[in-house]
């Protein structure tokens, strides 16, 4: 059985057809991306699967089972996260805390025990701090273990996002354009860093603009343009195409 | 872990010697209501500055609490004790019943639905004057336990020093708990929260019932000190005031809340030579502090002499 | 029966134009600078006690009235420029304590310079009560609600026909976008806080000979004036004006039929219901978050 499946998806603002009648599905173990032109729906695409939006017409499902009406928090339960195309950092916490924040909801989280620091959770916070610091080495953050978030540059607030992305020990992780804004080395980090996650058994589904890590790393890809599917299949498919080719070059 | 208890250990002992520092019972009045205040600014300042949402009506929930304490032992005979616990619960029924819808809401729309709660509050206690005595207020009877009667200041000085601290220490626990991170989290960024499994609107109601319930219980701990109360307990004024502590002091810093409480406590006192200038004074000094320090004075000063922020 | 439900209507319009006003200030203020403005009650209070200290001092009604009124514009100005000016863009808390401030000042240097009495103004055309249908009109509530009439449609005219009105909706939309045009938002910033205080000051007159005022009366009536926003759906100017004479006609018939005791609470009874049920008031924007 598939992990996700899209089916005829469709989300409207005001009258504008964002998201029209776009369907696929995501096995288990791929990286699967999602590529088109500015406004071509992507990020939508992503709110609309991750509960931020509902969606207008269609369904979405996890394992078979239709998530739509679900929240964001109950979508994570289920074992999906995410990242953000424009940051979404807790600017008032520490790097590590941003981390153990994407734990939540693996801990316990009663608020009597946390206030008079029961010694069951106090020992399962330390050994939480240690397991976002080893996340954080993960992802390559392993100099800003100790920063505040608001002291950190670009580039490590997008790893942080993964980072606590990861936190949750999801099955299916969506990374909002990680690569966008950074320069070709580091984009050469967040390449291998997306292999890695995915040899760890997660399944990753990417939007990203730039084209050699999406050809490098995909093993399907979706292109879409103004709001719809044009184009689904493996990379040599997609390459190929001739919609694609055009969309592009704008021949 | 040491160090996040330092503050802790300071406060303790400036607890422990300011008694005998006291010159009169004026000065152990005076640090007795400072105590009171810290520990509601503390409650008020999980819910503003962790969580990052606005209560413009904190005080009806003191007032809640004690006219519980004044009302019930006086008109129904009930112990102190259950009108006290019976005050809280009723504070944290309605913070909880109000809380559901309101906390959809956003910044302006939640100040407004907050300040309107305990300007209903006020106004209740104003008018149900054969409970409440009116605009005039009324006497509470001492508190009791066990038998005995807590009337003199000594008393009331170490009992609101042992609430103090261990509010001071669960509140620095729940701030690094899980729960905590949650709740800041979702004040840093609404989204992130939600998509890491947190859900938003349990917590933020959690707070403002927890800092409600606070609030009730320091009403009636006012009301049974004081030995009266009146409905100003719980009006708008006091509100502001209470905001003013939790924002001059520090938001979201533990021990911003108890400078805010103790400063804007005393200043009253010390503005009182200015004959009639105060509300001027103390308006100016809010305004100057938003403006240079708008952080607040901890956080800032923390910055500024390079100390870690607790 | 007939007769006191228009007597009830009457009042009700009457001191709902009041809280109408208040209202139209907060909402030029918010959509100029997303600042709630604490202090808009005390610039109601603020007219109504200068024009009381005008025209005790002897100056006739036509230099006492624009005198109390320029006034209060000044310090809406001097507010901008010294408290909201230097931490724009601050938290929303922030603010809302800086203009609490300001109340604070304002009041207490009003309440030391003419002190903490209650004062009230002769009424502008006299004392002889209008019938109608059994029901009593007061001449001054004609004051009332005709001036607040036309400023309604002067403001209208302002947002929707010149180019500084526009300037200043243009801001409320998008400020990025407006400095970009060339728009100075600073200067717009200014003319809203000024432009509040004025009208708020305005309002505090005319209804000064039917309420009386003192150095306290500013707090109820911006309170009232920032429910009748929100009722509006805060940031709609029509919003503001609807909102605020139902502030005033539900208090009035709430102190008729059920209790004159309870009269300062049903306009935030009646919040609390509009905001568990609309949650954006009855002309409020939806927005939608970016992320």
């Amino acid at each position: 059985m598939s992990l996700l499946s899209v089916i005829s998806l469709s989300k409207t603002f005001d009258g504008v057809k964002a998201v029209q009648n776009v369907s696929f599905s995501v096995e288990p173990g791929v990286i699967y991306s999602v590529i088109g032109p500015n406004g071509a729906g992507k990020t939508t695409l992503f709110n609309l699967i991750t509960g931020i939006y509902t969606p207008s017409q269609g369904d979405i499902r996890v394992d078979g089972a239709s998530v739509i009406g679900k929240l964001p928090n109950e979508l994570a339960a289920l074992g999906v996260a995410r990242t953000f195309q424009n940051l979404q950092i807790c600017m008032n916490m520490d790097a590590c805390e941003n981390v153990m924040v994407g734990a939540h909801l693996r801990l316990d989280r009663n608020l009597f025990k946390a206030a008079f620091r029961f010694p069951a959770l106090a020992r399962r916070d330390r050994a939480l701090k240690q397991e976002a610091e080893d996340l954080m080495r993960f992802v390559g953050l392993e100099n800003y273990l100790t920063s505040r978030a608001d002291s950190m540059p670009y580039g490590a607030l997008k790893r942080l996002e993964i980072a606590r992305a990861l936190a949750l020990k999801p099955r299916l992780l969506f990374l909002d354009e990680p690569a966008a804004g950074l320069n070709p080395r580091e984009t050469l980090d967040v390449d291998g860093l997306v292999r890695k996650i995915a040899d760890s058994g997660v399944t990753v589904v990417l939007v990203e603009h730039n084209m050699k890590m999406v050809m490098n790393l995909s093993d399907r890809i979706l292109v879409m343009d103004y709001g719809k599917k044009l184009v689904e299949g493996t990379r040599d498919e997609v390459r190929h195409h001739p919609d694609v080719i055009a969309a592009y070059l704008g021949a | 872990m040491i160090r996040r208890y330092l503050g802790l250990y300071v406060v303790a002992v400036i607890i422990a010697v300011l008694p005998f520092l006291i010159p009169n019972g004026f000065y152990l009045d005076l640090a007795i209501r400072m105590g009171i205040n810290a520990v509601i600014v503390l409650g008020l300042n999980l819910l503003i500055g962790f969580a990052g949402q606005i209560s413009m009506g904190h005080a009806g929930f003191i007032g809640i609490g004690a006219f519980a304490s004044a009302v019930l032992p006086t008109h129904f005979g009930w112990h102190p004790f259950v009108a006290l616990v019976a005050g809280a619960v009723l504070a944290g029924s309605l913070a909880a019943l109000v809380a559901r819808p309101i906390f959809r809401l956003k910044g302006h729309y939640l100040a407004m639905a907050t300040l309107g709660l305990g300007i209903i509050v006020n106004i209740v206690l104003r008018n149900e004057a054969k409970y409440t005595g009116g605009p005039d207020g009324m006497p509470v009877p001492p508190f009791t336990l066990f038998g005995f009667a807590i009337d003199s200041d000594k008393h009331w000085y170490w009992i609101v020093s042992v609430i103090l601290m261990v509010s001071v220490w669960a509140s620095i626990n729940l701030m690094n708990s899980p729960f905590g991170r949650a709740l800041r989290g979702l004040h840093g960024s609404e989204v992130a929260a939600q998509v890491v499994g947190v859900n938003v609107t349990r917590y933020k109601v959690a707070i403002f019932v927890m800092s409600a319930v606070f609030a009730s219980l320091m009403g009636s701990v006012t009301a049974h000190y004081v030995g009266f109360v009146s409905p100003s307990l719980a009006d708008f004024g006091h509100s502001i005031e209470l905001i003013t502590m939790v924002v001059v002091g520090g938001m979201a810093s533990v021990f911003g809340s108890l400078v805010g409480a103790v400063l804007l406590t005393a200043l009253p006192q010390a503005l009182a030579t200015f004959e009639g200038w105060e509300t001027v004074a103390f308006g100016v000094i809010l305004i100057l502090c938003m403006i240079f320090m708008p952080k607040g004075l901890v956080p800032t000063l923390a910055a500024r002499f390079g100390g870690r922020r607790e | 029966m007939l007769a006191q439900l228009l007597q009830y209507l009457f009042s009700g319009l009457t001191i709902g134009a009041t809280y109408a006003l208040a209202a139209l200030g907060f909402t030029i203020i918010y959509n100029a600078s997303g600042v709630i403005n604490f202090a808009q009650g005390e610039f109601i209070m603020l007219g109504g006690m200068l024009a009381v200290y005008f025209t005790d001092a002897g100056l006739p009604m036509a230099v006492a009235l624009p005198l109390a009124v320029l006034i209060p514009s000044l310090a809406g100005l001097l507010m901008a420029r010294l408290t909201i000016e230097p931490i724009k863009g601050a938290e929303t808390i922030t603010l809302i304590i800086v203009t609490i401030g300001v109340s604070l000042v304002i009041r207490g240097a009003i309440q030391v310079w003419l002190g903490k009495g209650s004062h009230g103004l002769p009424a502008f055309s006299g004392d002889i009560p209008i019938r109608i249908l059994g029901a009593t009109l007061m001449p001054q509530s004609l004051w009332v609600l005709g001036v607040s009439a036309l400023l309604v449609l002067g403001l209208w005219y302002f947002f929707n026909r010149t180019l500084s009105g526009k300037a200043m909706l243009a801001t409320s939309f998008n400020r990025g976008a407006a400095e970009l045009v060339g728009i100075n938002t600073g200067r717009v910033l200014f003319i809203s806080f000024a432009m509040s205080a004025g009208i708020g000051a305005l309002g505090g007159i005319l209804v000064t000979p039917i309420t009386l005022t003192s150095f306290d009366a500013g707090v109820m009536f911006g309170l009232k004036g920032f429910v009748g926003a929100v009722v509006g759906g805060l940031g709609s100017g029509l919003g503001a004006v609807v909102g605020g004479l139902l502030v005033g006609v539900i208090e009035a018939f709430g102190a008729g039929f059920l209790s004159s005791s309870y009269k300062d609470a049903i306009p935030f009874i009646l919040i609390l219901f509009i905001l568990f049920f609309m949650p954006r008031g009855l002309f409020g924007v939806k927005v939608t978050d970016r992320v």
